[in-house]
């Protein structure tokens, strides 16, 4: 059923795209007689479609690109007309020759415009649509009247607040005073619609996007509405059963209050939010976001609209798993293991400096490198520099679950394919990994390099750790591994710094920093960078652009690319 | 409480839904044949109709909860169904509704069908009967009423209370 485009539509030469030529508000545009439905397939295009590409806004609700059409709020009711034509079929021409338009009109009430929904109405030659005129305008306010009929108008309490299209129209369209002096149908609040939402039927105008896109798109046929007429209320069939790994989907959907976030609801007001665009990292699909960060803690994981990776949607597991960057035991220092077990908060320039003369005294072959396909391309990188100077092993570590039809992928590392292009892994992840464990045991490896990872949960016991000369960790939260780490250099999660990640489909993807990092922590490739330039005495950009330009220049799949170039979405790159 | 539809009922309902080309579309069919069966349609009878129509629960819930001639809930044995559109309420039928509510001991300020805790009784107001000519009308189970007076209703409630 669902038909989220995860691939980029990318045809090589598109046909001749056939244009009609219609009027919006008076002025004469172009739009293509055919357009992309909510499935991509073409379809004839809609006024709503038209009046977007002339630049017009026409406010609707239940109308969402991705949703099929349901033409059920009526907000975005127009005024509009058709060329009037002649018994013989021909266009009747006003006396200057431009065609006359009649105007739709009630059949029996000719001073009455009709207006037409302009989300489920296809355009046709010659139309005029007018979403700027007096008699839409009226329409418009009409139906915001009806819809403001038994809302309870609570928004200095309500989490929409700030984001709400009821808001921003009412603005617009809306008027100050209601004229509703009769009592306001009362409906179920903080109902417990899953584990994760929390519906208040009351701010609810039944626009059915939740519905739409739990069947359609989720393929969970799981809402409905209930009851008749003003008493129509939006309901799960038993409640807390609402519960597919989508569902938080529906709050973005809801053009209004009443599908809420268990985890965000009264929380934070939208409008105190530093967006970042970002990418989530729970797996390798790689679904675009937007952080949502007030005083450098995260506050929410939102999808970002991209038709290559994740349409607009993203999975509840991966929006929900943010708090671990916030966690009060993320490592904050750089820390020096005594030889009698203790250890010392060491400034960073003395621990770049030990490393480096550690490693520069290590023998070609005795050094091995496990890295996280969790880091950047360009830590991936600079880890492989490193490596190379030592002719080092280097491997990751796989990671994988159970797989969704939707967009959950089974492979749950965020970068595997930057690993694997960086030369940081193989094919097969993690293959190398019993070679580094037995390289260690029979003292051949004697210097390893981790990060991100813990290896201990991966055949490289603790034991083994032991018997290392120099084990330089590199990592976010405390495990065994850091425990037993000679050098332990806290880490930045993804929000706290920018870099790329390469897609199990091999979609380049950039994303930026939203949060400071904690405490002594640096962003990865910041120190990696002293760390290679003083092992290897090369030079290495100091710019994150210009160390991501310089690894492009490398890896001839990347085809090039500019960190320019990624852009917001992404770009793709062989793998 | 178990539920479960007699095998007679049931093979019937199975050929039913052949005789649609969706079906979905013997939804109604199904309530309807339910709720003659077991008088009211409970959540077991959803969860069975959605299951042998290969939908959702939630699919025939809002189906259910549409009509107001579903039932949701156990009737009493005589079902007073007063008549309150125009002609009927010109003629009375409110006086007759509490007349029959007070007598029942039922609360008059209360909307939809109300059945007494003895399971007796079920008085509801309904729209139209078509029968304005003879108005106030009264459906007493499957009986039409008509020009009904506080004496007939006093008929509608010893027949009621005497009944098995």
């Amino acid at each position: 059923m669902s038909n989220v485009a995860t691939t980029a539509p990318a045809p090589a030469a598109p046909p001749p795209v056939e244009k009609l030529k219609i009027k919006v508000d008076g002025r004469e545009i172009e739009v293509p007689k055919l357009m992309p439905d909510w499935q991509g397939r073409l379809q004839p295009t809609t006024m709503l479609q038209a009046c977007q590409i002339a630049g017009a806004e026409v406010p609707h609700y239940c109308y969402h690109p991705k949703l099929p059409v349901a033409g059920n709020c009526r907000m975005c009711l127009v005024e509009f007309g058709t060329p009037m034509m002649g018994p013989d079929r021909k266009p009747v021409l006003n006396p200057d020759g431009t065609p006359k338009i009649a105007k739709s009109v009630l059949p029996y009430e000719p001073g009455t415009p009709r207006g037409a929904i302009a989300c489920a109405t296809p355009i046709s030659p010659g139309m005029e649509i007018y979403p700027g005129s007096a008699a839409t305008q009226q329409m418009r306010e009409a139906v915001l009247e009806s819809l403001l009929i038994n809302h309870p108008l609570d928004c200095p309490i309500c989490d929409q607040a700030g984001e709400c299209k009821l808001q921003e129209y009412s603005v617009e369209h809306g008027q100050a005073n209601s004229r509703f002096v009769e009592t306001k149908v009362h409906k179920p609040k903080a109902v417990d619609l899953g584990p994760r939402i929390v519906l208040d039927d009351e701010r609810c105008i039944l626009c059915t996007r939740c519905i739409r896109f739990s069947r359609d798109i989720a393929g969970d046929d799981a809402l409905g509405i209930v009851n008749r007429g003003s008493y129509n209320t939006i309901a799960a069939w038993k409640e807390g059963a609402f519960d597919n790994n989508y569902t938080l989907n529906t709050v973005d959907l809801c053009p209004v209050g009443a599908l809420t976030s268990r985890d965000f609801r009264f929380k934070m007001r939208v409008w105190f939010l530093k967006e970042t665009r970002s990418v989530c990292t729970s797996c390798s699909t790689g679904c675009n976001i937007t952080i949502g960060s007030r005083e450098d803690v995260i506050h929410r994981y939102e999808p970002r609209d991209n038709d290559a990776v994740n349409a607009a949607w993203m999975c509840d597991a991966g929006r929900l798993n943010y708090k671990w960057v916030g966690r009060p035991d993320r490592l904050k220092e750089v820390r020096r293991r005594n030889a009698d077990g203790t250890s010392d908060r060491i400034p960073w320039e003395t621990a770049i400096r030990e490393i480096t003369a550690r490693l520069s005294n290590a023998v070609s072959g005795s050094v091995a490198v496990v890295a996280s396909a969790r880091q950047t391309t360009e830590e991936l990188h600079l880890l492989k520099k490193l490596a190379n100077r030592f002719g080092a092993i280097t491997d990751s570590v796989p990671r994988t679950g159970e797989a969704d039809r939707l967009l959950v992928s089974a492979d749950r590392n965020p970068n595997s394919n930057g690993a694997r292009l960086t030369g940081i892994a193989y094919t097969e992840m993690g293959i190398r990994l019993p070679e580094i464990a037995e390289g260690i045991r029979s003292g051949s490896i004697r210097t390893l390099v981790v990060f991100g990872e813990d290896v201990t949960q991966h055949g490289i016991g603790a034991d083994l750790l032991a018997r290392l000369e120099t084990l330089v960790v590199s990592d976010i939260l405390p495990n065994p591994t850091t425990a037993a780490a000679h050098y332990l250099l806290p880490g930045c999660a993804h929000a706290e710094k920018r870099g790329t990640y390469i897609n199990g489909k091999g979609r380049l993807q950039r994303f930026l920093k939203a949060v400071e990092p904690h405490g002594d922590a640096r962003p990865e490739w910041e120190f990696l960078r002293e760390l290679v330039t003083a092992v290897t005495a090369q030079a290495v950009p100091a710019t994150l652009e210009g160390l991501f330009n310089e690894m492009s220049d490398g890896i001839p799949a990347f085809g090039g690319v500019r960190w320019a170039g990624i852009g917001d979405l992404g770009v793709n790159v062989t793998i | 409480m178990s539920f479960s539809v007699p095998s007679k009922l049931e093979a019937e309902l199975d050929e039913l839904a052949t005789h649609y080309p969706q079906k979905r579309s013997a939804s109604l069919m199904f309530l309807h044949a339910l709720q003659e069966h077991f008088g009211f349609i409970s959540r077991d009878a959803v969860e069975w109709t959605a299951t042998k129509l290969g939908l959702q629960p939630i699919n025939v819930y809002e189906l259910v909860t549409f009509y107001p001639m579903f039932r949701q809930e156990k009737l009493g044995r005589t079902q007073v169904r007063v008549c309150r559109t125009l002609s009927c309420a010109l003629a009375g039928a409110y006086e007759l509704r509490d007349h029959f509510c007070k007598n029942l001991g039922l609360d008059t300020a209360k909307h939809g069908p109300q059945t007494t805790p003895d399971g007796k009784f079920t008085v509801e107001f309904v729209e139209c009967l078509a029968s304005c000519g003879s108005a106030p009308v009264v459906m007493v189970n499957d009986d039409l009423l008509e020009k009904v007076t506080a004496a007939d209703a006093e008929k509608v409630l010893t027949r009621g209370r005497v009944t098995e």
